[in-house]
Formats: C-alpha cells, structure tokens, sequence
C-alpha cells in the first residue's frame, strides 16, 4: 500500500473506471446501425475508452505525484487520441434523424463552441490547466479532496479531448483552422509540456514530496508527453500527406515529366484504376456519380 | 534545367534538411542523453529562460522529424525527389543543428554540456569539428546538385 492507500477501499475509482467503459456502449450501439461503420474507428473508440479507464482505475494509483502525472498523461493524452480518432460526433450525425442532426449542427456551428474548439484556446485549456495544477498548491489539494481530485481528472479528458480534435479531429469541422495554425498549435503545446516537465525537475515541484519522486514524476511527464505528441504529429502529417495527394493528380502540374518510368507507368495505373471505379460507380449509382467531376 | 526543375531541387533539399535537423536533435537526445548518459537532463547551471528555449527546441524537433519525414514521402511519391539534393540537405541540416548545439544550447545558454568531470575543450572541438564537416560536405553536395542536370527519381 502506498502512502495514500485511503484510495485502495475506496470504491469511486472503481465506479469511475466502470462509467468510462460505458461510453464504449452507445458508441458500439450507433455503430451496428450505422452502414459501412469503419471498425478501425471502432477498434481506436474502445481502445481510447480502455485507456480512460485504466488511468481512473486503481490500477493507476501509486505514490504521488507520480501516480498523479501517469493519470494526466493516459486521461488527458493518450486516451483522447484514441476516442478523437474513434469519430464519435461523425458517428453520431449518422445515427441522428435528419432533423434531429440538423439541430446538433446548428449547435455545432455556434461562435462559442467554435471559439471553444480553436486550437489554441485548447492548448491554454489543456496545458495551462496543467500549469495550473502543478504550479500552484491545488495539487495539494487534489490529493487530500476525493471530490476535487475528480474534477480535475474529468478536466483532464475533457480539455485533452478537445485539444485533440482541434488537432486531428476527423469530424467534419468547416471552421477549423487551416494546417499552419494546427502545426503551431501543436508546438506551442509541446514546448509547454516539455518547459513545464524540466521546470518541474528543476525546482522538484509539486511541492510537498520528496525531491526524487517529484523528480520522477516530472521525467515521466516528459518522456511519456513525448510519446504521445509524436504520435498526434504523425496522424496530422499523416492527414495532410494524403490531402496532398488526392489533390495534385498524377499528370497534371507537370508531375510525370519527370520521374522514372517506373513510377511513370505506377501513376498511369492509379489513375486508369481510378477512372473504371468512376465508371462503375456511374453504373451503380447514376445520379451521385454525376455530381463528380469526371476524370476522363 | 528549367525552372521547375530548380524548385524540385530546392525542394528536396529543403525537405531533406528538415529532416536532418530532427535527426540530428532526436541522435543527441538518444545516443547522448540516454545510452552513453553524457549529457543531463537537466544542468542546474541552466535559467528558466534557458529551459524554456530548451522546450521550444524539443518541439521544433519532435515536429521536424515527423512533418519532413512527410514531406520527403510525398516529393517521392510524387517522383520529383532528387536524390543527390536531398543528401546534400539532410547533411546541411544535421551540421547546422550540430553547430547550434555546440555553441548555442552548450555554451550560450549552457543547458547541459557534452560531457561531465572531465576535460571539456577536446570534446567541444570535435563536436563542432563534426558539426563543420557534416556543413561542408552538405554545401558541397546541394551545390553539384545545381549544377549537374542528374534526373529526377
């Protein structure tokens, strides 16, 4: 038992832990009545909610801050990758009556909610939150008001969720900032995270523990930080290459002048393989196929 | 060579040197940091206003490495990557981050230094010697890439 075993009998990070896995049944409910609902979003929504619930649960507990800093990092960085990616709101537009998606819309397309959805008012949301904690006596007392202690996990998720999506969400958001804006997005939040981390070394803060878990606790936030950024970095490059891809066609802009002729006759493929799926869809489905712009 | 020709060049070694950067950044932390131990994680000689820089410079690398690794799949996806330019980059970028490092982050803002309780001088030198190598033969490299007509891959 650790020093503040008062959590081990405690059955609230139980039921929180079990109330995190919940979110996995609507999900898996709108997902079986939806067509055509890709299960690797499926696979990555249950894999975030796990997470969650491995962070609440007490598995997670140990001494502090270190168990404090492992819960920030699966509950407010790991686990919004995989619930973001799981594209609950796409999911749930789906699933809604088509007046009923119409309001939720609306809703979505509110100045404040896109306010609120801004990159950068999530980076102060998230990691200033963080700063916050760590930096002032409320992880003190986080760690002494069960009450407290859950609020702030809960903002956690909730702050991590929403820095997330601004970042790579895959939801249809028309008012997200362009690609710029979400890579600096991206780095002030980094540089934050791994400022804070070596501050937090340096001065072995929170204070109130003994220099070396504090000390611990801070590397830990660093290098597990890391881990985490490196992979939302790759999906919003990942996202990026591809747009970039679909958007420059093989042979136009002059792209197969160049270039052997292997990759040449690679490209001609593709896009011969792309014109009979055109073809067929026309077949298929006449009237959506007309709304295409055709590649003849 | 036409003009796009050119810009496919520069591309490249643009994409490249990105790369090179991030690489150079994630080698120090890997090799130095973690497997040989040399470097600290933190040195209490440095300021905040140093661990701060230290941070900006983490983030710049973790995106480096990840956007230019991107960047050069797509140059070559696409077929205008140019192999002798993007060396000739790669290696430009790694010397050029080698050398902030060695003057900058090491003596400037003395984060951290090379080594620890031994002689300093020796290991500053060929830091910085390497650093130099690495921009000349970039520099050599970007440059034949210019002049000779060399097709693209």
């Amino acid at each position: 038992m650790t020093a503040h075993g008062a959590h081990g009998a405690d059955p609230l990070p139980w039921t929180a832990a079990a109330v995190v896995l919940l979110l996995a049944v609507p999900y898996c409910w709108a997902a079986t009545r939806t067509t055509d609902w890709s299960r690797r979003r499926t696979v990555l929504w249950l894999s975030g909610c796990a997470t969650a619930a491995l962070a609440l649960s007490p598995l997670a507990a140990g001494p502090e801050p270190v168990a404090h800093m492992a819960r920030h990092l699966l509950l407010g960085m790991f686990a919004p990758i995989g619930l973001v990616l799981g594209a609950p709101v796409t999911l749930l537009l789906r699933t809604l009556s088509v007046p009923a998606a119409r309001k939720a819309t609306r809703l979505l397309r509110r100045r404040a909610v896109r306010c609120l959805g801004h990159p950068f008012t999530a980076v102060l949301l998230s990691v200033g939150g963080l700063y916050a904690v760590m930096l002032t006596p409320l992880h003190e007392a986080a760690v002494r008001h069960p009450l407290l202690h859950g609020l702030l996990l809960v903002h956690y998720l909730a702050s991590g969720y929403l820095f997330t999506w601004s970042i790579i969400g895959p939801d249809p958001a028309p008012h997200r900032p362009g690609p710029a804006v979400r890579v600096a997005a991206l780095a002030v939040a980094v540089a934050a995270h791994a400022f804070l981390a070596k501050y937090l070394y340096a001065h072995a803060l929170p204070a109130g523990h003994d220099a070396s878990s504090a000390r611990a606790a801070a590397q830990l936030m660093y290098y597990g930080g890391d881990a985490a950024e490196l992979i939302v970095a790759a999906v919003l490059f990942g996202a990026l290459y591809r747009k970039h891809l679909s958007s420059v066609e093989p042979g136009q802009d002059g792209y197969t002048v160049g270039g052997s002729a292997e990759l040449r006759q690679r490209h001609r493929k593709e896009r011969e393989l792309r014109c009979l799926k055109c073809d067929l869809l026309r077949t298929a489905l006449p009237r959506q196929a007309d709304e295409r712009p055709s590649r003849s | 060579m036409d003009e796009r020709d050119l810009r496919d060049r520069g591309r490249s070694a643009l994409a490249a040197a990105v790369i090179g950067v991030g690489m150079m950044a994630a080698v120090d932390e890997i090799v130095f940091h973690q497997i040989l131990a040399w470097h600290h994680f933190y040195d209490p000689a440095a300021t905040d206003v140093a661990l701060l820089s230290d941070g900006l410079l983490h983030a710049g690398e973790l995106l480096a490495l990840t956007g230019g690794f991107f960047w050069f799949a797509a140059l070559r996806r696409r077929g205008t990557l140019h192999p002798t330019a993007a060396w000739g980059g790669f290696l430009l970028g790694a010397g050029a981050f080698q050398l902030f490092d060695g003057l900058v982050v090491h003596k400037l803002l003395r984060l951290h230094q090379i080594r620890y309780d031994v002689e300093l001088w020796p290991y500053d030198l060929a830091w910085n010697l390497a650093a130099a190598t690495l921009i000349l033969t970039g520099a050599a490299l970007t440059l034949s890439a210019r002049a000779s007509g060399e097709p693209r891959r």
